[in-house]
């Protein structure tokens, strides 16, 4: 049996999400879901489907030549399968906070910012949290800033949205109607009691949960031998961390 | 006559006066770290910086020196080497102000200005703490009859123009045309400044606007205030086909700045040296 990373049994759950994009895009700092997205496309390519991928920090992998603004109006014109959105915290109504913790105008501990999530999360159909953090500062009843809210009233445009939330121990489907989150798979080595123990806020539970499934010897082979070298263009520490390339 | 001034490094650093709005583009677009080196050397004050839409060690580094009072960014951080420790310091401590946006804001509102409109609309940002903050937003309802949505909310976002932008680039041709690439968000920058200036690797005795290729990877030198000849003018920073990033080098600023002392011995050695 080959012994497996979890950072690529997350990038092999992330592949399985995308089966079915035409286009994927990738953002900043995002090395375990950019791996994923070019590990659904060399897959794709083995089917005789095509699959574009760009990625934003990438020369290599960005199909775009308007200037940084041009995701975004890609975007908005729906051209965009998929995107991944992280968050400082996450609440069960899968609003994001990527600025900070505390009170706004008393911030206690300041992060980046929110990046382009504002109108990425309105706009892109099937928008992916992705935090490898799972605890109960990372997974909120009620986030401190809202930098994109998980859902919006009837007349706002939202095509886009939360479709899943991966974490380094499960795998949720957000639930637009009921406005929350049902857990569908943990890792391996987690219980169901200890995922409620370790999530901030409340969930339902699939009634088919599973344990998250483990890459065929094909799909890491692919994985290490290609996917990682292409990887290390754009993130070469996390490539160095991971495959040391 | 040659078509532009070419400018000494010092000069242009003259240029940026205290309390200005600065342009300053993002890692993948020409930091000019010699420039903004000179910069603090020379002790500048209260500056406005526009992100577009973030910045990394450029900004931390501005900011940990105490040449910042405002900053109007979509993100503040060191990439894959963590947060910006100057930048998460000061808006802990309340030092400078912060006008949290979204990158497509950092872009509609140059994009105003570029076009001489007073305001751009932008759809997505309506319920978030984003929007609570910026009073300087405004929301209406979709206007048009025959596009959008009928009653659907739509964010404006004011026209921004910049006193000052400067940026570095691969190469000037004998005429000032300044080659870009697909970089193109630093056009959207000139449009909107009121002055433009450019340290480059090389000026070359060519003309860009001589080819088809190599005319469509330009800003022409109208938009050009003065250009400096400045080697390795990006560094640590990458520039996008010519070299890449220092890593080692961002690491060990990452590591430095997380503390003011820690900081101010790296930045004695960066500076000087």
């Amino acid at each position: 049996m080959i012994e497996l990373k979890r950072e690529e049994i997350l990038i092999s759950q992330l592949a399985d999400l995308l089966v079915n994009d035409k286009h994927i895009a990738v953002g900043a700092a995002s090395p375990i879901p950019g791996a994923a997205a070019l590990l659904a496309k060399e897959e794709a390519k083995i089917q005789n489907n095509r699959l574009r991928v760009t990625i934003l920090h990438s020369n290599k992998y960005n199909n775009f030549t308007d200037g940084a603004r041009e995701l975004f109006d890609c975007a908005a014109q729906g051209r965009i399968d998929t995107f991944f959105l992280g968050g400082v915290q996450i609440d069960g109504q899968a609003n994001i906070n990527l600025v900070g913790t505390g009170s706004y105008e008393n911030i206690q501990k300041r992060f980046p910012g929110s990046f382009g999530s504002a109108l990425m999360y309105f706009v892109v159909p099937q928008i992916i949290l992705f935090r490898e953090e799972h605890s109960p500062r990372t997974l909120v009843n009620k986030v401190d800033f809202i930098s994109a809210p998980g859902f919006s009233d009837e007349n706002i445009y939202r095509p886009g949205g939360p479709k899943f939330l991966l974490t380094n121990r499960a795998l949720f489907k957000f639930n637009k109607q009921k406005k929350c989150f049902c857990l569908l798979k943990i890792h391996n080595n987690e219980s169901l009691e200890n995922i409620i123990k370790l999530t901030g806020f409340k969930f339902d539970v699939d009634d088919k949960i599973t344990n998250m499934s483990i890459p065929n010897k094909t799909r890491i082979d692919i994985l290490r031998n290609k996917i990682s070298y292409m990887v290390s263009e754009f993130y070469p520490e996390f490539s160095d961390k991971i495959w040391g390339i | 006559m040659k078509q532009f001034d070419e400018l000494s490094l010092l000069d242009i650093v003259d240029e940026v006066k205290d309390g200005d709005l600065v342009g300053i583009p993002a890692d993948y677009s020409g930091v000019p770290m010699k420039f903004t080196k000179e910069l603090i050397k020379r002790g500048v004050r209260d500056l406005k910086l526009y992100c577009l839409p973030l910045t990394t060690i450029q900004g931390d580094m501005l900011i940990g020196s105490g040449c910042v009072s405002e900053i109007e960014a979509a993100a503040v951080t060191l990439g894959e080497f963590g947060l910006a420790p100057r930048f998460s310091e000061a808006v802990e401590a309340g030092h400078i102000l912060i006008k949290d946006s979204t990158c497509p804001a950092l872009h509609a509102q140059l994009q105003a200005t570029e076009k001489s409109v007073p305001f751009m609309p932008l759809r997505g940002v309506i319920g978030s703490d984003i929007q609570k903050y910026r009073k300087d937003w405004q929301v209406i309802e979709n206007p048009m009859k025959s596009s959008g949505n009928k009653n659907e909310p739509i964010l404006l976002l004011p026209a921004v123009k910049l006193d000052v932008l400067i940026f570095h680039a691969p190469c000037v041709d004998r005429n000032g045309n300044v080659q870009i690439g697909r970089r193109r968000e630093l056009a959207t920058l000139a449009h909107a400044s009121k002055n433009v200036f450019v340290t480059t690797e090389q000026i070359l005795d060519i003309d860009l606007f001589d080819d088809e290729l190599s005319a469509a990877t330009c800003l022409p030198a109208l938009y050009i205030d003065g250009i400096s000849v400045v080697k390795n003018g990006a560094w640590p920073c990458a520039l996008p086909g010519v070299y890449g990033a220092d890593n080692d080098e961002i690491k060990k600023y990452s590591i430095a700045a997380k503390t003011q002392k820690g900081f101010e011995d790296y930045m004695k050695t960066f500076l000087f040296n």
